[in-house]
């Protein structure tokens, strides 16, 4: 039982060290999904900063900062879960599909690979962000962050996954691209505070499950959450355990 | 001894039969061509032979396991090189092995050996240190029919295995087929467009055509049965010469896109 359950963890360590080795060695990706926080984190960073300040809502580096760390997130690791998409067209998901396991360890083995992807260049982010000039505020908090971050990745990718399974090909990307994960970052609260906002606006932001992820970073980061980090917690983890299941099931039902 | 039985074996897609009843047997150690114009049934056939599709209707045992109840034991005694490259072409042609040596639950020291073995076998041992998408198409399918043989299978698929290859390619991939089948005594079913190729290799044949099984036997038994001279005037005799039109689904548009994107 012992040897068995160690293989099952061989198997999953296999598929996420291969999404780990595919990444680190994409010097062009990790280089081009850096570039858009970048520009946000200047051009909105700098751009908007003296007007925030003159609202009397202090630095808006400070502020921004969080919420680029959760973009950067939520764009790689939808990506990273819709990569089944290329792995069915390019044909390696049938040489996993044929293989003696389960899909639920590929799928659970290629998510995992595909957060920790996510988590890394989050992590870039923050790096970045703290050459732009970002404090936080509690440091020794920033550890616990990092989890916040592979919970969040771990959402998105399994959301990628889940939808990643239900499309035929490419062509659907843009459209998940601007109907979903534009939404998603935009309404929540990653740029713009939460207080205050239009009636209609604060309820989907509520729906919004990045809003809870953003909201657990600037907590821990700069000590300011809207939610509350035990709300934001518990959404996050029943959120993430959903689609995971969901993820799970719409992979086990792929047809190659 | 029968490695492969197929049993009254139907496929149905909607109202469309893919496959129609169809029956055939592999005997251990046969090197066995399963040949029919594009859209008969083959692949369909070949997805249920290896678990990726369940029958509608109909039973199949290879090894001794039925597929569809024990996915597992029939998936570890086969092998399979499919159509379509399906390598990680980010990875090394060792990591591709070794990657599927691990799926495939071998211990550590058995992987290093058997990889070893292997890519000496199909002459990539010196390459394997380098990404697979520095290989040509001819170095890929080697690497693909080593890795197929990784975990010592009794079986071995190949999916039209030398599309698109030169024919000094083919002739190698043929040699080391052929070998191994002998040494090892290993089970090759495989699909071809090539008659000559299915000619020269196989000691059985099956054709199949619209789902259903045409004429089985080999290749100097069709000969005689449709009065030819060659498997290609039997084979055109068996199923017409009629250009089949098959229309072209989400994976075709990618194919081709693909095909666009690289090189």
């Amino acid at each position: 039982m012992a040897a068995l359950n160690f293989w099952l963890m061989k198997i999953i360590y296999i598929l996420w060290l291969r999404q780990v080795k595919r990444f680190l060695r994409s010097k062009s990706r990790i280089v081009g999904a850096l570039g858009q926080p970048l520009l946000f984190l200047l051009a909105f960073g700098y751009g908007f900063g003296p007007i925030f300040q003159r609202a009397g809502q202090g630095n808006y580096l400070e502020f921004l900062a969080p919420g680029i760390i959760a973009m950067t997130i939520i764009f790689t690791s939808i990506f990273n879960g819709m990569e089944v998409i290329w792995d069915r067209q390019f044909g390696f998901l049938k040489e996993t599909l044929v293989a003696p396991v389960s899909r639920f360890q590929i799928m659970f083995g290629r998510t995992l690979g595909g957060a920790t992807v996510a988590t890394l260049q989050g992590i870039i982010v923050l790096a970045i962000s703290l050459i732009a000039g970002f404090r936080p505020v509690n440091w020794w908090m920033v550890p616990w962050s990092v989890v916040i971050m592979l919970v969040i990745a771990l959402l998105f990718t399994a959301l990628g996954t889940a939808l990643a399974s239900q499309l035929a090909d490419m062509q659907g990307f843009q459209l998940i691209t601007n109907f979903l994960v534009m939404p998603l970052f935009f309404l929540s609260g990653a740029m713009f505070p939460i207080e205050g906002l239009p009636k209609a606006l604060a309820t989907i932001v509520k729906f919004d499950p990045l809003s809870y992820g953003v909201d657990a970073l600037r907590g821990m980061l700069i000590n300011v959450t809207h939610f509350g980090l035990h709300v934001d917690a518990i959404v996050l983890v029943v959120i993430t355990i959903a689609f995971l299941a969901i993820g799970s099931y719409s992979f086990s039902k792929i047809q190659v | 001894m029968n490695i492969i039985e197929v049993i009254d074996l139907n496929k149905k897609f909607g109202g469309f039969t893919a496959v129609d009843n169809i029956n055939f047997t592999v005997a251990k150690g046969e090197i066995f061509a399963f040949l029919g114009p594009n859209g008969a049934g083959k692949s369909t056939t070949i997805k249920m032979l290896t678990t990726l599709l369940h029958p509608t209707k109909g039973r199949i045992q290879l090894n001794g396991h039925d597929p569809v109840k024990d996915s597992s034991a029939v998936r570890k005694s086969f092998g399979i090189v499919f159509q379509d490259p399906s390598l990680d072409d980010e990875l090394t042609a060792y990591e591709n092995m070794d990657f599927h040596g691990v799926l495939y639950g071998m211990p550590v020291q058995l992987r290093r050996e058997r990889i070893e073995q292997l890519l000496k076998f199909v002459e990539l041992w010196d390459r394997r240190n380098n990404l697979v998408k520095e290989f040509s198409g001819g170095m890929k399918r080697r690497l693909e029919v080593a890795r197929g043989l990784m975990h010592h299978p009794k079986i071995l698929f190949l999916d039209e295995p030398t599309l698109g290859l030169d024919p000094q390619t083919r002739n190698h991939i043929w040699t080391y087929l052929k070998n191994l089948n002998q040494q090892e005594n290993i089970t090759v079913f495989f699909t071809t467009h090539y008659m000559a190729e299915a000619e020269q290799i196989a000691q059985r044949i099956a054709v199949i055509d619209h789902g259903k099984i045409v004429a089985t036997g080999t290749t100097a038994e069709l000969q005689q049965r449709t009065g030819t001279r060659s498997l290609e005037e039997a084979f055109l005799k068996l199923t017409g010469d009629t250009i089949r039109e098959e229309s072209s689904t989400p994976m075709d548009r990618m194919r081709m896109g693909r095909r666009m994107w690289r090189r």
